[in-house]
């Protein structure tokens, strides 16, 4: 039997919650069905939750990459949430740095970030340029 | 033939070893003049009547040979080991350590000489020189072991004392980081701030340089991979206290951080972090009068 991992939907985003050791299998299966409900919900943006993960190969990093590269083609954002420092640590090891993913400490935090992303629209893709120009 | 020599040393250790002991701590005291605050006259006295039993109690039962290796010389090695690190302790040099085990020498000579047949002399002589050659060198060893050790817990204590994460405000953190970065102090530093990023869940750290002495390619990427791991986990970091010279080696190095908010004070930093918060400082009204009265 093969593993799904579940996709909600709340509002115009989805949550994705990880929640069992992911095999690359599963991760395929995820991209495949995340890809597809970004469409059928026309949704804004995703937010997946990664904090139950302990542990993350190159793989998976670049799964969560390409997620976020394939959301941003059909107009959504993604945020993960609740990276383990652990985790952290082995990407930048890996020397992958998600680019173009955002992060945010936790579920909570990520909702609010999609949503001023949402409110705010493209032009405010970057809240930190203002304070560097400083 | 070598057993009985090893028995003969021990039955002349033996009978002399009130003599011997001393003979032996006369010797000590001469050369160890500067250190006789150090070390009480019982406690040098006592050590070398140890010494002694325990010298000639291994000779009965095992002889002299494998003095580093063999069990019979486990009592010595380890009564040597104890006198070795208290010595460095007390802050006496190798020389002074060593001088312990080879200044026994000249009184067991002199037994020796006045003990045994001229034509045996010869052999007892190179049997206890060799011996106590052994013993001296093991000496050394231990001593330099236990500097070792010193310096291995020393080094740390540095490694955990140097590495504070402070909360400065709620949901902004500080890193000052003091003396130099190297690949094991990143490691821990960036472990204690991940860490506490999550505790605290605090978006924006301020990792301040200031105690930095040097920033080299090695150490801005070291700053780098903390900045982006901490990036990932969904916080921000503000790189402060970047001094002209280290701004000037930056550059020089094509070390590429643009990415980082950098501030020159870790004041600057602390008000990027507050505004983004949505906090700002304001003075008081009534304070703002008292100063204004004042001029």
């Amino acid at each position: 039997m093969e593993q799904r991992i579940p996709i909600l939907k709340m509002g115009r985003f989805l949550l994705v919650s990880i929640q069992v050791d992911m095999d690359d299998r599963t991760a395929m299966t995820l991209q495949d069905d995340l890809t597809a409900q970004i469409v059928k919900h026309r949704a804004r943006g995703v937010l997946i939750d990664i904090s139950s993960l302990d542990v993350v190969d190159s793989f998976i990093g670049r799964m969560l990459a390409n997620t976020a590269a394939m959301a941003r083609i059909l107009d959504a954002d993604t945020v993960v949430v609740g990276m383990q420092p652990s985790v952290a640590i082995t990407l930048v090891e890996l020397g992958l740095s998600l680019k173009g993913v955002r992060s945010a400490l936790n579920v909570e935090r990520g909702m609010e970030l999609l949503r001023s992303i949402a409110e705010g629209g493209e032009s405010e893709a970057e809240p930190t340029d203002a304070d560097r120009e400083e | 033939m070598a057993e009985k020599g090893w028995a003969v040393l021990a039955g002349l250790l033996r009978a002399n070893a009130q003599e011997i002991v001393n003979e032996w701590v006369r010797l000590q005291r001469q050369d160890l003049a500067l250190r006789n605050n150090l070390l009480k006259a019982g406690e040098l006295e006592q050590q070398c009547r140890d010494f002694i039993e325990l010298l000639s109690r291994a000779l009965e039962t095992g002889g002299g040979a494998n003095v580093n290796t063999s069990d019979t010389w486990a009592p010595v090695r380890d009564f040597l080991s104890g006198i070795s690190r208290s010595r460095a302790r007390q802050g006496f040099s190798p020389t002074e350590t060593a001088t312990f085990v080879f200044s026994l020498k000249q009184p067991v000579f002199d037994v020796l000489r006045k003990n045994v047949a001229a034509e045996e002399l010869t052999d007892r002589a190179w049997d206890i020189t060799t011996l106590l050659d052994a013993l001296g060198l093991y000496t050394t060893e231990t001593y330099q072991k236990g500097r070792e050790e010193i310096i291995a817990r020393q080094q740390q204590e540095l490694l955990e004392l140097s590495t504070p994460v402070v909360q400065l405000w709620e949901g902004v953190l500080a890193l000052p980081l003091i003396g130099t970065l190297d690949s094991a102090r990143t490691q821990v530093v960036m472990e204690s701030l991940l860490q506490t990023i999550v505790d605290t869940g605090s978006e924006i750290a301020i990792i301040d340089i200031t105690g930095v002495p040097v920033v080299d390619t090695l150490v801005a990427q070291h700053l780098l991979k903390t900045v982006a791991a901490a990036r990932l986990m969904g916080a921000d970091c503000i790189i402060s206290g970047i001094r002209p010279q280290i701004a000037q080696t930056i550059v020089h190095l094509g070390v590429e951080i643009n990415d980082v908010i950098t501030k020159a004070t870790l004041a600057d930093a602390f008000a990027i972090a507050l505004k983004r918060a949505g906090l700002a400082v304001v003075r008081k009204a009534s304070a703002g009068r008292a100063a204004g009265a004042a001029e």
